[in-house]
């Protein structure tokens, strides 16, 4: 099958590839792109694995195909931290221990940015709600909620502090 | 034994993968990219049970972009033998056999042939062109079944039995009779999944010099080595295996699967050859843990001594011989001194996928039947539970009816630990609405643990600081909780020390990361290899010196009035006789086991039967708690497993032996909306045979969650569920039952 | 997957013209069920028409009478709507029910319809909140009621080269309400095992308007009409109530499968058809 041009933008620079139609947004970011932060652990949209950002909106890539991202932004981990600074999202999951394994962290941490970024303040049962479409079988959840809400708390601060 | 003072152990430094994992740089065995690389597919038994007719690859061959094609003639066809290579004793036919099916396939999923192409699309398509012809058996899909007279065969011979496991002490029979109460019961659970997120995958080279790279996901490195160089007939030198970072295992990622497909097909094309499961693969084509069936038969006196016990256990071993049984049947009253016991094991194939470890494997099973019946004989005693637990609590010099005599173990600090927790006095409150029911329910259980060896190299720098290698895969910030140990030996930060990971070329053997063993055994060759740097580190400081009385503490040399800190004598190894490396082997055979309980309550909605989990408290005793968030992440994990376990999963299969659940959807695994945070209280009741009395901390948590939550349940609404899952139909047929 | 055209057309016309003549062809919407069905190798198409890019797929509008949603808007934008949420609660509710967060990125409530699974969540609500289905095909634009789109697991009534634009839902009454109520075994991320939606509107006491259909016990979404006749003239009491869940309960046809078995869900119609109707009338 012929290969279509998509260009669009990826953590903020624009990026161009060639992708089959039938190749997922996944598969484009890590196979063609060689981002492989995005992670894939069911292909059908119910780990929350490979979770991005498409046009602002939280996404399972492996249930969006590469060209319809033409003209679109997408946000990945990778575009995370600034600079050598990391995200207190990611710096929340390794000071509490909110990862074992650390396969489905990217998704996590990338679905929790998306609540955060409209929600400074979520409650615990929010965060789980929201957090639903991420499964991990390691941590038993507990030291997730805990982090994402310490990073709130940490984003808050910041932004009162400014 | 008093507690000393450590600097390093029992702190909650951040781990040193953790930037890695958190920005997506961190590398997993799908990520693992190279010049060249083709990827696999593999084809997969549509038939639970079949004889293999004919497997036809020229169509999948001629298909454009296709560069090699394997079946299972493509292995060397050595002689059977039987072999240890870290999973057990095992036939390397059944090894061979459950790679690539030969003759007949016994599971649906079965892989039977593989493809390598340039791109995976090609590879997947091609895939489906390989014909397989099917000449279909009858299947048999429980333990149960497969044991009754006349059930379908796996094997051939007489009995699809593999293995009966006696264990007994005293007269159990005898001593019944003398029993106030008597509580016999059968209980049955469904085959469950470890549900690892991280799908298998490998990717191999087979090099032009003959040498055989792989990159792959394991729990154990060597395991993978000695497999792949015993099914391709190559010494083990040849093959080199690096582990990438592993997405979850839990047991599950100690059987090898692709990576000798993947050698067969990279040697077939002469490049590197990629293969990655697809999530139906895992769930069809990697072991699960057993299925049961059991009756558990317990008496007690009038004062709630346990005085004789009885089990019969008939535990799923899946396609091959070699199931969990022995573990359930080491398990299943080991948390109990009871003087006449009589235990049997059934090792039961079945046509499922060959079975693997998951997390104390076999023990949840055993827990959930005779946390049970305890619990009716505490509601027959009109006994706190707990208390009950306590009079009858191994502790040490109690005898297993396996052989061996408990030494120091925290079974009774478990269960005082679990009286004295606030959770157990509390209120249970009100229901949320008039057709809920709420209950709580307690259970424990015991892990054992393993030893098994481990290899640890420490190089020292000139700046003060130090390299640790490893061999040990690290699943979970092992990494950390073993650098740790070498940290607190000399005297230094542990972010001075940096831990990796490393190949089969690199470092010497080291066992599966499994059986609660890494901290422990790892952890162990860690501390011993940073005294090999501080006895090699004294001999530099009594040359400069010129003494040969030099101490060492608190990360300070000292000979008389002069010192000199671990960073300034480190500064000095290049004029006192070059580097200083330490090294350490170790072959434990003193591993502690680990007692654990939850305290759970639950509401049932006696309409709909959905139990949801209102509160949880796990205790485990750790022995030493390293890392003590680690410890916690260990326990609320196992917790939330022993949830899903109880709640929902299973392998629904359809009478012809296909799981009709087979996805992340209906598998239903918890989700961070189905449990409430979990309490832990960590018990320390120091391994006597550890140098930091670190007992191992991964598995002993999920044995009680399953039984505690069916005490609950049956707390709630009157009625004891007998099965796993105890799910809302099941819950709502027992409360149906009830009227 | 197997390979495929794409297209991405702009405009209705643009939609018409591609569909044209390719019944094999298949409408992307949010892609949470089709490219799953794609992957799972449970459906081939030839060519994937993106509807994504054609703005009247992607809004919604108050209009007179009622509310028009594009049949491609994302259940995230649904369940947001300040307009759906102050007039529509039970459909921002069920916008916020199908799938988790990032699920609801994508599918749509029109991709649900169309999916015509008999789980559908939001087809029991749209049901009996009377929506109306506007397809565009070869032939023009043509309305369907929702109760008759759905005709077979998996099947639709829309006719060859037809996809749905929108969906127009009439503007509540006073005293009406409208409830979806599903069970799952989990507490997201999962499948129906019983759906049941239901509105009502009650003018003086009296019930003057009710609907009920069910979801996943039945080859489609179930619109049980019985339950109409048996409330309408009413007044609201729990012995109406109970009534109308034997009802409901009478009319499942459930299969058991791994979901569930038949029996149980079943015994579910009438417990969850009792507090859908609770909720609505008391």
């Amino acid at each position: 099958m012929k290969k279509t041009y998509v260009s669009m933008e990826l953590n903020g620079e624009p990026v161009e590839f060639l992708a089959e139609p039938s190749q997922t947004l996944l598969e484009c970011l890590r196979d063609t792109l060689h981002l492989t932060g995005t992670k894939e652990g069911c292909g059908d949209g119910n780990c929350g694995s490979c979770c991005v950002m498409l046009d602002g909106t939280l996404v399972t890539s492996c249930l969006v195909l590469g060209v319809e991202a033409e003209g679109r932004t997408v946000k990945t981990v990778e575009g995370m931290a600034t600079g050598a600074k990391l995200h207190p999202l990611q710096k929340a999951f390794i000071d509490h221990a909110a990862l074992q394994c650390g396969i489905c962290t990217p998704g996590f941490l990338v679905a929790a940015k998306a609540l955060l970024d409209q929600e400074p303040d979520p409650s615990e049962e929010r965060i789980r709600l929201w957090l639903a479409n991420n499964l991990c079988r390691c941590t038993g959840y507990d030291k997730i909620v805990r982090a994402v809400q310490a990073a709130a708390k940490e984003i808050r601060e910041e932004k009162q502090a400014q | 034994m008093s507690t000393p003072s450590y600097n390093v152990i029992g702190t909650r430094p951040p781990r040193h993968d953790g930037a890695d994992k958190v920005t997506g740089r961190a590398i997993y065995a799908a990520d693992f990219q190279m010049n060249g690389l083709l990827h696999g597919a593999m084809v997969r038994s549509t038939h639970a049970h079949a004889i293999l007719k004919r497997v036809d690859t020229t169509k999948a061959a001629a298909f454009p972009g296709v560069v090699a094609v394997v079946t299972a003639d493509d292995f060397p066809q050595t002689p059977d033998r039987i072999v240890d290579l870290g999973e057990g004793e095992t036939p390397v036919s059944h090894l061979r056999g459950n790679v690539l099916a030969k003759g007949k396939v016994l599971y649906q999923g079965h892989a039977i042939a593989a493809v390598a192409a340039t791109s995976l699309q090609a590879a997947e398509q091609a895939a489906k062109l390989i014909e397989v012809e099917y000449e279909p058996l009858p299947c048999v899909l429980t333990a149960v079944e497969a044991m009754a007279d006349g059930a379908p065969l796996l094997h051939g011979g007489d009995t699809n039995v593999t293995a009966h496991v006696h264990h007994a002490m005293g007269d159990s029979d005898a001593a019944f009779a003398g029993a106030a109460v008597l509580i016999e019961r059968e209980f049955t659970t469904a085959t469950v999944h470890q549900g690892y997120i991280e799908p298998h995958a490998a990717t191999v080279l087979w090099n032009n010099d003959g040498r055989v790279n792989v990159w792959c996901s394991t729990q154990g490195s060597f395991v993978v080595r000695d497999v792949v160089s015993c099914l391709l007939d190559l010494p083990v030198s040849q093959v080199r295996v690096t582990p990438t970072e592993i997405g979850g295992g839990f047991g599950g990622k100690i059987p090898v699967y692709l990576e000798p497909v993947a050698a067969l097909l990279s040697k077939k094309s002469g490049r590197p050859v990629k293969l990655v499961m697809s999530r139906r693969d895992v769930f069809e084509g990697s072991g699960p843990t057993p299925g049961s069936m059991m009756r558990v038969k317990i008496g007690a006196d009038a004062d709630g001594k346990f005085i004789a016990a009885q089990a019969f256990l008939a535990y799923e071993a899946g396609a091959y011989a070699g199931g969990m049984v022995g573990a359930g049947a080491m398990c299943v009253f080991a948390a109990y001194d009871i003087a006449n016991q009589t235990i049997d094991g059934y090792d039961v194939l079945v046509n499922k996928p060959s079975t693997a470890a998951y997390r104390a494997p076999g023990a949840p099973n055993a827990a959930f039947a005779t946390e049970s019946v305890v619990d009716e004989i505490a509601r027959e005693l009109k006994m706190d539970p707990l208390e009950l637990r306590l009079r009858n609590a191994s502790r040490e010099g109690t005898r297993r009816a396996d052989g061996p005599k408990f030494r120091r173990v925290g079974c009774v600090e478990v269960i005082e630990a679990m009286q004295a927790h606030p959770h157990y006095s509390a209120p249970l409150g009100e229901p949320s609405h008039a057709e809920a029911k709420r209950g709580r329910g307690v259970a424990i259980g015991y892990w054992f643990n393993i030893g098994l060896p481990s290899s640890c190299v420490i190089s020292v720098n000139a700046d003060g600081t130090a390299n640790l290698i490893e061999g040990s895969t690290d699943i979970g910030g092992t990494r950390t909780s073993i650098a740790m140990q070498a940290a607190e030996v000399m005297g230094i930060p542990v972010d001075q020390i940096q831990p990796t990971v490393v190949d089969t070329d690199t470092i010497g053997y080291t066992g599966v990361t499994g059986g609660s063993r890494t901290t422990y055994a790892t952890g162990w060759a860690a501390h011993d290899a940073a005294q090999d740097v501080i006895r090699q580190m004294k001999l530099r400081a009594a040359k400069l010196w010129q003494t040969e009385a030099v101490d060492f503490a608190d990360g300070v040399f000292r000979a008389g009035e002069r010192a000199m800190t671990f960073a300034e004598l480190a500064g000095k190894m290049s004029e006192t006789g070059g580097p200083v490396v330490g090294q350490a082997s170790v072959n434990p055979r003193g591993a502690g086991g680990s007692f654990a309980g939850v305290i759970v309550d639950v509401e049932v909605d006696t309409g709909t039967g959905k139990t949801t989990v209102l509160r949880f408290t796990a205790v485990q005793d750790a022995g030493r708690a390293i890392h003590p968030s680690y410890v916690e992440g260990q326990m609320q994990g196992g917790s939330v497993q022993g949830i899903g376990w109880a709640l929902n999963e299973e392998y629904w299969m359809n009478p012809e032996g296909r799981m009709m659940n087979a996805s992340l959807l209906d598998y239903r695994m918890p989700t961070i909306l189905d449990v409430p945070m979990i309490d832990t209280q960590i018990v320390e009741v120091p391994n006597p045979a550890h140098p930091f009395g670190v007992r191992g901390v991964g598995e002993a948590n999920i044995v009680s969650p399953p039984a505690g939550i069916a005490n609950a349940i049956r707390d709630a609404i009157g009625v004891r569920l007998y099965h796993l899952p105890m799910n809302p139909p099941a819950v709502a047929a027992a409360i149906g039952g009830q009227k | 997957m197997k390979p495929f055209d794409y297209v991405a057309p702009t405009t209705l016309d643009e939609a018409v013209h591609a569909l044209a003549g390719n019944p094999a062809a298949r409408v992307l919407a949010g892609g949470t069920d089709l490219l799953a069905q794609l992957k799972g190798g449970r459906r081939e198409t030839p060519l994937v028409v993106d509807v994504k890019r054609i703005p009247d797929l992607l809004s919604i509008r108050m209009e007179e009478g009622g509310l028009r949603l594009g049949a491609a808007v994302p259940c995230i934008r649904i369940a947001t709507n300040p307009d759906v949420r102050a007039q529509y609660p039970a459909l921002a509710e069920v916008a916020s029910l199908i799938g988790g967060t990032a699920i609801q990125g994508r599918a749509s409530i029109g991709g649900n319809l169309c999916n015509a699974a008999p789980s559908a969540d939001a087809v029991p609500l749209l049901i009996v909140l009377s929506a109306v289905a506007r397809v565009a095909g070869p032939a023009g634009i043509r309305e369907i009621a929702v109760e008759d789109f759905c005709v077979a697991p998996g099947k639709n009534a829309l006719g060859e080269g037809e996809f749905l634009v929108d969906l127009f839902l009439p503007k509540p009454a006073a005293g009406f309400k409208a409830h979806y109520l599903r069970f799952i075994p989990r507490n997201e991320m999962d499948i129906a095992v019983v759906g049941v939606g239901v509105s009502a509107t009650v003018t003086d006491g009296q019930i003057t308007t009710a609907r009920l259909a069910l979801a996943s016990v039945a080859p489609t979404p179930l619109f049980v009409r019985e339950v109409t006749e048996a409330l309408v003239g009413k007044a609201p009491s729990a012995e109406a109530i109970a009534g109308a869940a034997a009802l409901a309960e009478a009319a499942a046809k459930p299969i058991s499968d791994m979901r569930a078995p038949a029996e149980y869900r079943r015994h579910l119609c009438g417990v969850l058809s009792r507090r859908a109707l609770t909720a609505v009338l008391q």
